[in-house]
């Protein structure tokens, strides 16, 4: 490859000095971006699969959200309410998601074994447990690179995390890592302050310094680094960008998904899905509770999750992007039927619950039940690579799709997990 | 009755390490060290590091791999700044190692940057490592004063204090954790942070950290896959009953600072002199637990402190000092230190990840992990002299360029580690911190310690992304991904490096009496320890022409491809 197409990745110089001095012209006003994107509103109607995870860190108490036992042992104080998909019952602190459920589907049945946070986290993530000689691609990961082909002009990165930093892309490589931001939009350092002409100079040089120590054959983190520069250069000089400025929402809009660092993830959720962005990950953390867990989860934590996951749900629908974007819900697991002596629950992985919905997926449907205390799934229980396997089938990838890990050996997508059926029609 | 053994002891151990010391001595002045020849260039007349080649090459042996050519003088030198001090070699230092035509010119430098004359350095480079070991690098913890954890940290290491003595101090320590009051410990600090809950995360941490041994998991049931017992890790964490972290406040709500105290502890039952608790079950069922160290040793099971009675009995037990004791003699100890160290070096430790040396994980070399801490322990625990034999190891000096005869020794695939090639790294992000002001030649003005080390937290805060779990997890984007390339593109800290203001780094270069080639030749040896290629020289006079003549500007787009590029930032 030669040291000036090393950075310029399928643009003309020429092409790509254009794109330069565009996005240097919008950085100052912001309404640009607004402009371009009503007027590519077009393209944007063609259909492209997309999936936003909504992570839930810390492990949130499902039989306390979407599983209640009301007056077992167990149960807890928090009541259950009717929704708007019948025979659905869920929590009372949810009741703008129970006008939502119609969209949603539930499975009851998630019988895991990690739990321990990062075990957990990496274990619903990819569908493996953690193996010290291989890393696993995750959810994000997988997703972007199966669907990127369906968005060929995407310029930014394809696999975004608002909040957490998800988990990384394992043997796939560095060019699929989760493009973390914070819930304010915000990227750092993306203003180049020099002309145009003079950034090219200066790409012309690095890429000669980057190939000279590629050709040494020191190992692969070398040529990681070049493919990363080379998508930094595309992203910074990309118009796309404005999607994540979520404030240019209007009021009402941002109003709908709720003040808050999740409401906010959650609305550019939606504005990055229609740019084109196959996987969004947002995290709403602090589901840790060990303590005192029935005030933090009626005062805080529901409230800021009902609001948010709602207008996402709601807002997708009435665009006409609901229908090809997979909507999780899930926590690394969940936590113990019994009440600890501090009012709190600890880790549980045995006997869960995930909320699904959206792209393929039958809406308004329970699959799954667990014992009166919660404590045991009485019918068939699903594994994290089983849940993979049906979001992956809810976006038409084919489950036959078989990666090579950097050691030579296959690796199933989803790690041969079975589809869930009940959640297909 | 167990702080008077504690002071027994101390005092047994130094007269060991007397007799230790001398015969190192003896052994050192043995060996052929003015013998010009192979014997001494291969170890330095050092058994340990012969040790360490013997092992090392066995395993090559046995997967047929023919280990790469030595580094260059420039790249050895590079790689052992950026591990023993934090930092990429300045010009001198670079130009004074490859005129050195001593035959141990290795060991010469090794030896420098291990005396005296780097000690601020080497102190505030270990200091880092083992902040982010010991309290990660998140700034929002309430419970942990980074200041003051950094400063005790800082203190043992320019003391180069025996590491029984650190495990020792961290895992028994009491005093305030904020540097300025009154009764002021900074080792406080790793614990502070870890005592809710009944001291759960003390319990896992001090397991981890020290022990190499994963021990989370069994707080609510039997590890599934190890032989880890829940009985084992609520007996754990029974030596961490009798502490307590005590809350100073300013105001109503901020914490000034914690005091960290060691009380007479009355159990759950209330029968101090048996005192026990009591975990659950996952059925439910309530057991007790006392003290018990992992490897079935009790300890009296009294919560009293070591206290006299009238007629002169002892009575109690100090459950943190007795833990330490224990910890120090578990044969766990040195392999955990040893994996810890060489990893910093090499990339990769024998296991993966490097904490945990539980038997399902089995070590890449076993006998050198063995080997290796029964010598730490011989050494006294000497961390410099551990340092030594890991950076004089034939291993140590290999180039990263991968031949064909060890291609398939690759641990970013899932490989074992062999070290049949220096392993390429990405700088942490405090070394490339660090790199930048020295490349820069910013180090003389910046202001020092303390001060110095809270700016850098700052800027570090820009990657550190919490997960927001009770165990404070956390992840780094520093690790290759676009925010960093951002960063390094456009952030504050690499437009200060590449700033053309007068008596700046740049001026400096710019208006020196070297001709242009000479500028650039500059460049290239503060980042990169190495001469420009001729294809790099041609491109670095275009800019020249591009600029106009304008040698300030051309120099400074220069210095942007250099600080920017794979062989800068990658540990090679």
């Amino acid at each position: 490859m030669s040291a000036s197409s090393r950075f310029f990745d399928g643009m003309s110089r020429r092409h790509f000095m254009s794109h330069v001095a565009g996005a240097a012209a919008l950085a100052a006003p912001a309404t640009a971006f607004t402009n371009s994107i009503l007027a590519n509103a077009a393209d944007l109607k063609k259909r492209h699969k997309a999936a936003i995870l909504l992570w839930m860190g810390g492990g949130p108490s499902t039989m306390d959200i979407w599983d209640l036992k009301p007056g077992a042992a167990t149960g807890g104080p928090f009541k259950p309410i009717s929704t708007s998909a019948d025979g659905i019952q869920i929590c009372e602190h949810m009741p703008l998601m129970a006008q939502q459920m119609h969209h949603m589907s539930l499975v009851r049945s998630m019988s895991t074994r990690e739990a321990d946070h990062m075990r957990g986290r990496y274990y619903m993530h990819t569908g493996y447990v953690p193996n010290p000689n291989v890393e696993h691609p995750s959810y994000g990961a997988v997703i972007a690179h199966e669907l990127a082909d369906q968005v060929p002009d995407l310029e930014i990165p394809p696999f975004v995390s608002v909040g957490s930093g998800s988990v990384g892309p394992g043997f796939l490589g560095m060019s699929w890592a989760p493009f973390v931001v914070d819930s304010n939009g915000n990227v750092r350092n993306l203003d180049m302050g020099i002309d145009p002409t003079r950034l090219s100079q200066r790409l012309e040089m690095l890429s000669a310094i980057e190939d000279k120590f590629i050709g040494e054959k020191r190992g692969a983190s070398s040529d990681d680094h070049a493919k990363v520069l080379s998508k930094t250069v595309k992203l910074m000089t990309s118009d796309q960008m404005g999607a994540f400025k979520v404030m240019q929402e209007p009021k009402d809009v941002q109003d709908r998904y709720g003040n808050t660092g999740f409401g906010r993830g959650c609305l550019m959720a939606r504005r990055l899905v229609e740019q084109g962005v196959p996987f969004v990950e947002v995290d709403l953390g602090g589901w840790d509770n060990h303590a005192d867990i029935f005030k933090t989860l009626s005062d805080n934590k529901l409230p800021e999750l009902d609001k948010a996951m709602a207008a996402l749900v709601s807002d997708l629908a009435e665009r006409g992007l609901l229908d090809d974007t997979a909507i999780i819900w899930m926590g690394e697991f969940s936590r113990t039927p019994n009440i600890n002596g501090n009012g709190g629950r600890d880790h549980w992985a045995r006997s869960w619950s995930v909320a699904v919905g959206g792209a393929g997926f039958k809406r308004g449907v329970v699959v799954g039940e667990t014992s009166s205390d919660g404590k045991e799934v009485v019918t068939e229980p699903y594994s994290a690579q089983d849940l993979m396997a049906s979001v992956l089938r809810s976006l038409d990838i084919s489950l036959e799709t078989t990666f090579t890990a950097k050691n030579g050996r296959p690796m199933k997508i989803a790690n041969a997990g079975k589809v869930i059926k009940e959640l297909f029609a | 009755m167990a702080r008077k053994l504690q002071a027994g002891w101390c005092c047994v151990t130094s007269f060991f390490w007397g007799v230790r010391s001398l015969g190192v001595l003896c052994l050192a002045l043995a060996a052929p060290i003015s013998a010009v020849g192979r014997d001494v260039d291969d170890h330095f007349g050092l058994p340990q590091v012969k040790f360490i080649n013997e092992q090392v090459s066995a395993g090559w042996s046995d997967a047929k791999l023919k280990p790469s050519e030595p580094a260059s003088d420039q790249e050895w030198c590079r790689r052992v700044h950026l591990d023993i001090i934090g930092r990429v070699p300045t010009i001198k230092e670079l130009d004074d190692y490859v005129a050195d035509s001593s035959p141990v010119k290795r060991a010469n430098l090794v030896g420098r940057l291990l005396s005296d004359e780097y000690l601020d350095e080497y102190a505030r480079n270990w200091a880092d490592v083992w902040t982010t070991v010991l309290v990660g690098r998140s700034l929002d913890n309430d419970n942990v004063n980074r200041s003051g954890m950094r400063q005790w940290l800082r203190r043992s290491f320019s003391k180069n204090i025996p590491y029984d003595r650190f495990l020792t101090d961290l895992v028994t320590a009491t005093g305030v954790n904020k540097a300025g009051e009154k009764g002021f410990n900074g080792a406080t600090n790793f614990l502070t942070g870890k005592l809710e809950d009944n001291g759960i995360q003390a319990t896992a941490k001090t397991a981890q950290v020290f022990l190499g041994l994963q021990v989370q998991c069994t707080q609510c049931h039997n590890h599934p896959f190890n032989k880890g017992k829940q009985n084992q890790f609520w007996e754990f964490n029974a030596f961490f009953r009798q502490t307590r972290a005590l809350r100073q406040f300013e105001g109503t709500r901020d914490v000034q600072a914690i005091e960290l105290v060691d009380e007479d502890w009355a159990g759950e039952g209330g029968n101090a002199s048996q005192a026990e608790l009591y975990y659950e079950l996952r059925n439910g069922q309530m057991k007790v637990a006392y003290p018990v160290f992992i490897d079935g040793t009790t300890v009296d099971p009294s919560g009293y402190l070591p206290a006299k009675m009238e007629d002169g009995t002892e009575y109690g037990v100090n459950r943190r000092m007795a833990l330490a004791q224990l910890m120090v003699d578990s044969p766990l100890m040195p392999k955990a230190a040893v994996n810890r160290v060489w990893s910093h070096f090499f990339g990769y430790g024998f296991t993966r990840p490097i904490d945990d040396l539980g038997e399902h994980n089995a070590p890449s070399h076993p006998e050198l992990l063995e080997g290796l801490g029964e010598r730490f322990r011989e050494q006294s625990f000497d961390t410099k002299e551990l340092i030594r034999w890991i950076t004089l190891s034939h291993a140590y000096s290999l180039s990263s360029r991968i031949g064909k005869g060890n291609a398939s020794d690759d641990p970013a695939v899932g490989e074992k580690p062999k070290f049949s090639h220096f392993y390429l790294r990405q700088m942490r992000p405090e070394e490339l911190y660090q790199s930048l002001l020295t490349a820069t030649e910013a180090d003389q003005a910046e202001e020092k310690g303390e001060k110095a080390a809270r700016k850098k937290d700052e800027w570090l805060s820009q990657f550190i992304i919490a997960f927001g779990t009770d165990e404070g997890d956390e992840a780094t984007t520093f690790n290759g991904s676009i925010p960093q390339v951002l960063m390094m593109f456009n952030g504050d800290l690499v437009k200060t490096a590449t700033e053309t203001g007068k008596g700046g780094f740049l001026d400096r270069v710019a208006t020196s009496d070297m001709n242009n080639a000479q500028r650039i030749d500059t460049l290239y040896a503060a980042a990169l320890a190495r001469k420009p290629t001729r294809k790099e020289i041609k491109l670095a006079n275009q800019m020249m022409v591009a600029r106009k003549g304008d040698a300030i500007s051309a120099l400074q787009d220069i210095w942007w491809a250099v600080l920017n590029s794979n062989e800068f930032i990658i540990n090679h």
